[in-house]
């Protein structure tokens, strides 16, 4: 590759994604570091703790995205059905090979080191999506959605029989890229209004729940003053919440019986058995409430610090950044998160290749779904699934698989002159 | 570009929509609601109590009555004491395999998270032989205590005991205790409570998530330090008291000594007593039972809940009012006759000597003497009825302290028993009673209940010429040695100083030739009176009241040896050698006249009577 070639191949990479992946990253690092710390293990460097091991995943990290970005975009496009086929193949070898890891078995153990077959599944998954639904195939067609869904239900089906519910939940994910590509609007709305109007109406006070919807229905009417056929939607919309609002609370009151009122609000995480199966959520909660507008500070956070919040450098890393730097530092977070998100949107709108197109949309599903998932099983808002806060929380094989899958679609922006079939 | 690409609005309206659902509910819980900011500091702080010393208890002179001993709590945490090598624990503690299971699960039921006692106030010894193995025993710790350590086992019902606080004190006193405290419980322990315990320290320390100590928070900024019980003197005098605790060894009854200027009391025996060091330390509460059980009854505070016919002491007082109502003087003579006829009734006299006059009436206790002197009073008195006498007549009984609380520094003082003209009225109905029908008030029978130290008090008053302080237990508070109010406030008979002379004429003459000669002292004019309290229950109570010297007196001593017979026979003797203790601090009396007193026992069956005079 020539002097000039080079330039024209760095001045092809997105930096926007590139300095939010990069900031993303060192915040996970620094979080872990501070939810393991204590002063006899200082040392960064120290493999005897997860910072000291997440360096090396960082750069490993960082290597494999490089080289991603080596290949040439084609690769992907001609692999696409290889890799996925790879994987598959992985995750039904895991079934007989894997370790026992918290009651699933879905990891491989090659010495000390360990792979999660699931982690990887999730950007082979969206590269097939891609690459079939780029190869001309109608979305109308009943045949198209069913060979859709059997490729996401393939490898989900076989994380679930590894009993990762978790994971495996994240394929819902896809939803949001079959919309995009044509599926009925209608089955992702409600889906979303059911979900949503629930939850709400369970953890906030009806009234200002009202006034959110009519605030937010009225900046989404001045947002699309000018398309008139999009109003009658979003008013139709915000009924629906609003009612639905009202009447599940209704029901939950006055309709439920106590059990089954028990039941939903430890779904919901409320009211729940603090000494029992909602210790974690309970004690994450207490870890980012207490940290309040800007939080206690690096390395002050107690509750991580004294081990109070389980799983404090993988699954329930937030706690530590709720903790440590409060609302401030939270919102901050979500925020690159969701610029992240809409940067990879606007990226994937930029492709002249559907295939590229897809691909980013599925790129952006999953880490949204992670983001929605992991940060609201930490305040109570989801129930608790164990799946991580991507390029936040500790792990190799998370941090891996989501460096390929965003470092995939980096690739094939580069390229987004040239249409990859 | 493709047909849906307006969708690409929506899906960005969803990513914002939901990300700031995320937001809003960080918001609510980290901002908005400050429960989980207070649950953090529940998690990781831990209050811990410093236990303040009780105060100490001296005695007049200084000495020590009450101090303080380290002990051991064994603490343990259910929750952490996972693990366990159940048998070596055992060992250690030499319990079994059961008690260890019953210790854990009460623990484990009061809270598995929180630590609870194990074992109750280790002694130092037995803390130092499990101290080095300790370690080896997660979730078990020790907490340091005090307990009370009494070095002379002296005086138990004065001082008391103190036990762990019970829910309803707890309540009434809006949780100022905590489970764990101790409190006083009877005697000095709970009337100086206040005083004794002291203040609690805190020490806020962090703990991780198993419980284990992470050092102190914030630099100790919000610790406390425990404040020591403030030191109390008490009036008692140990000497006389540890004297009077084995002069009455083996006899029921009281000694209640007072010095007469100030109301300090300087003996307060009740017998049969025990030892104080009984209630303290892992072994309280079964003691307690036993105490309670016991037929002597230990706990019961004879000098404060003991009520006896006063019997012949009374005269002194009878004759006092005698004289201050003018119905007599000292000359003023009155026939015995061997006795006291009301109809075909009589109420006898030992004697049946020629009319006394005042002061011999009192040497030779002539019941007929104030019999007629009674009917003087209450049937022709000064006031116009029978009614009107008798209450003026109880009036003055009641500026004697008797029939009414002394306001003693002790829980559970009983006032005693002095009928009120409403109870005759009702009980013989209006009019139809008179000096006849309540004839043995006159010589301080019938319906009379006086305690022992009330008796005391009596001897005091007569030993200032009419007046006294309260009596007290605790002549001073504190560093700064304050005395209460409530006893240095000088109470007044309303009988003037001149008529005593006569009346203490008689109580020296008593002790020098009359019925207590026995207990006569060289060097000592003492004047006293003795009493046999005839009873229901036995023998008659030997009783003797005294004061020495006769002028400026610095005791006056009430002493009762229930069922024991004449009071010159044991009530007299130990009167006067605690007087002679007390003031000479030596006795003068040979080795027999103290081992008689030392060797009688006169509550169990195997004494056998010996019949001897007054």
């Amino acid at each position: 590759m020539s002097n000039l070639g080079q330039n024209k191949f760095w001045k092809s990479i997105d930096m926007p994604i590139i300095l939010l992946y990069i900031a993303l990253v060192l915040i996970g690092w620094l979080n872990i570091y501070a939810a393991v710390f204590d002063e006899s293990h200082a040392s960064i460097f120290d493999l005897e703790k997860n910072y000291g091991k997440q360096l090396l995943w960082i750069a490993t990290a960082l290597f494999i995205g490089l080289m991603v970005l080596l290949i040439d975009s084609k690769f992907f496009s001609v692999f696409s059905f290889g890799i996925y086929g790879i994987t598959l193949l992985m995750l039904v070898s895991v079934l007989f090979f894997g370790k026992y890891v918290n009651g699933s078995r879905s990891w491989f153990e090659i010495g000390s080191f360990r792979l999660q077959p699931a982690e990887f599944a999730k950007f082979a998954t969206a590269l097939v999506v891609a690459k079939y639904l780029s190869s001309g195939v109608k979305m109308e067609r009943f045949s198209t959605k069913i060979s859709v869904l059997g490729l996401i239900g393939l490898p989900m089906g076989l994380i679930l029989l590894q009993g990762d519910v978790g994971s495996a939940l994240t394929y819902v994910a896809f939803i949001l890229v079959l919309y995009r590509e044509g599926l009925s609007g209608m089955v992702l709305v409600i889906c979303l209004l059911i979900g949503i109007a629930f939850v709400l109406s369970l953890l906030f006070a009806k009234a200002a729940i009202l006034i959110s919807i009519a605030m937010i229905t009225a900046i989404l009417l001045y947002n699309f003053r000018r398309k008139k056929k999009i109003i009658p939607v979003i008013i139709a919309g915000a009924a629906l919440v609003a009612t639905m609002v009202v009447g599940f609370s209704y029901v939950f009151n006055n309709v439920m019986k106590q059990h089954h009122r028990d039941r939903i609000n430890n779904l919901v995480g409320k009211e729940i058995d603090i000494k029992g199966a909602g210790y974690n959520v309970n004690q994450s909660k207490i870890a980012i409430g207490s940290g309040r507008l800007i939080g206690k500070g690096f390395l002050n956070g107690t509750q991580t610090k004294y081990d109070f919040v389980p799983e404090q450098s993988t699954d329930f890393i937030f706690c530590t950044i709720g903790e440590e730097y409060g609302f401030v530092g939270s919102v901050v977070l979500i925020g690159l998160f969701l610029a992240l998100l809409l940067r990879i949107v606007f990226i994937a709108e930029r492709q002249r290749s559907s295939l590229s197109r897809i691909y980013g949309y599925g790129v952006a599903s999953i880490l949204f779904l992670h983001l929605f998932v992991n940060i609201g099983m930490t305040i109570g808002l989801v129930p608790v699934i164990g799946i991580p806060l991507p390029f936040i929380s500790y792990g190799g094989s998370s941090l891996w698989s989501f460096t390929i899958l965003l470092f995939i679609l980096i690739k094939l922006d580069s390229n987004r002159q040239n249409i990859v079939k | 570009m493709n047909i849906f690409f307006e969708r690409k609005y929506i899906i960005q309206a969803i990513l914002i929509f939901t990300c700031f659902i995320l937001i809003v509910r960080l918001f609510y819980i980290q901002v908005i609601d400050d429960s989980y900011f207070l649950s953090a500091n529940n998690n990781v702080l831990r209050k811990l109590t410093v236990y303040p010393a009780r105060g100490i208890i001296y005695d007049r002179k200084g000495k020590i009555i009450v101090q303080n001993e380290p002990v051991y709590d064994l603490m343990v945490i259910p929750r952490q004491a996972k693990n366990l090598d159940t048998i070596g624990f055992c060992k250690l503690m030499s319990i079994d395999k059961n008690e260890f299971i019953t210790r854990i699960n009460k623990a484990r039921k009061f809270s598995p998270y929180k630590a609870s006692i194990f074992a109750k106030q280790l002694s130092a010894r037995a803390y130092a032989s499990i101290q080095e193995r300790l370690f080896d025993y997660q979730g078990f710790f020790v907490q340091n205590r005090t307990v009370r350590r009494y070095p002379d086992s002296v005086a138990a019902q004065v001082l008391g005991y103190i036990g762990e606080v019970d829910e309803n004190r707890i309540k009434k006193t809006n949780n100022y205790y905590q489970i764990g405290d101790y409190i006083g419980i009877s005697g000095i322990e709970k009337s100086y409570e206040t005083i004794l315990r002291g203040q609690r320290g805190t020490k806020i320390i962090m703990v991780d998530a198993l419980n284990r100590d992470q050092g102190s928070y914030e630099q100790g900024k919000y610790d406390t330090t425990a404040i020591a019980g403030d030191k109390l003197i008490s009036s008692l005098d140990l000497r006389i008291q540890k004297l009077a605790e084995k002069l009455m060894r083996n006899k029921k009854g009281s000694v209640v000594a007072i010095e007469p200027s100030t109301g300090e009391i300087l003996c307060f025996v009740s017998s049969p007593t025990y030892d104080p060091n009984l209630l303290v330390g892992p072994e309280r509460g079964n003691n307690y039972i036993k105490l309670l059980k016991a037929p002597e009854k230990p706990l019961f505070i004879r000098p404060i809940m003991a009520q006896y016919p006063p019997g012949s002491i009374f005269k002194a007082v009878q004759a006092l009012i005698g004289q201050q109502e003018k119905v007599i003087t000292a000359e003023s003579r009155f026939p015995c006759n061997g006795g006291y006829s009301i109809g075909n009734r009589i109420v006898k006299c030992e004697h049946n000597h020629s009319p006394l006059n005042l002061n011999e009436s009192i040497a030779q206790s002539c019941n007929s003497y104030y019999c007629w002197l009674f009917k003087k009073l209450i049937d022709h008195g000064n006031y116009g009825s029978v009614e009107k006498n008798y209450l003026v007549w109880r009036d003055y009984i009641l500026q004697f302290g008797i029939g009414k609380k002394l306001d003693i520094d002790l829980p559970n003082e009983l006032g005693g028993l002095l009928p009120t003209v409403g109870f005759y009225d009702k009980y013989y109905s209006s009019g139809h009673w008179k000096s006849s029908t309540i004839i043995s008030l006159a010589i301080g029978q019938g319906e009379l209940g006086v305690t022992p130290l009330q008796m005391a008090n009596t001897m005091a008053i007569i030993a200032n010429r009419g007046f006294y302080y309260s009596p007290h237990l605790i002549k001073a508070i504190g560093k700064n040695q304050v005395k209460k109010e409530t006893y240095t406030t000088k109470h007044l008979v309303k009988i003037d100083s001149s008529y005593f002379n006569v009346v203490i004429d008689g109580m020296q003459q008593v002790v020098d030739h009359g019925t207590a000669t026995y207990a006569k002292i060289i060097d000592i004019p003492m004047c006293g009176k003795t009493g046999t309290a005839q009873n229901s229950h036995g023998k008659s109570h030997s009783v003797f009241v005294a004061f020495a010297p006769r002028n400026n007196p610095k005791i006056a001593i009430a002493v009762i040896v229930e069922n024991s017979g004449y009071g010159a026979t044991w009530a007299a003797p130990i009167a006067s050698l605690l007087v002679e203790k007390y003031i000479k601090d030596s006795i003068s009396r040979p080795a027999y006249y103290i081992d008689r007193l030392l060797n009688a026992d006169l509550i169990h069956p195997t004494f056998t009577e010996t019949k001897e005079g007054h």
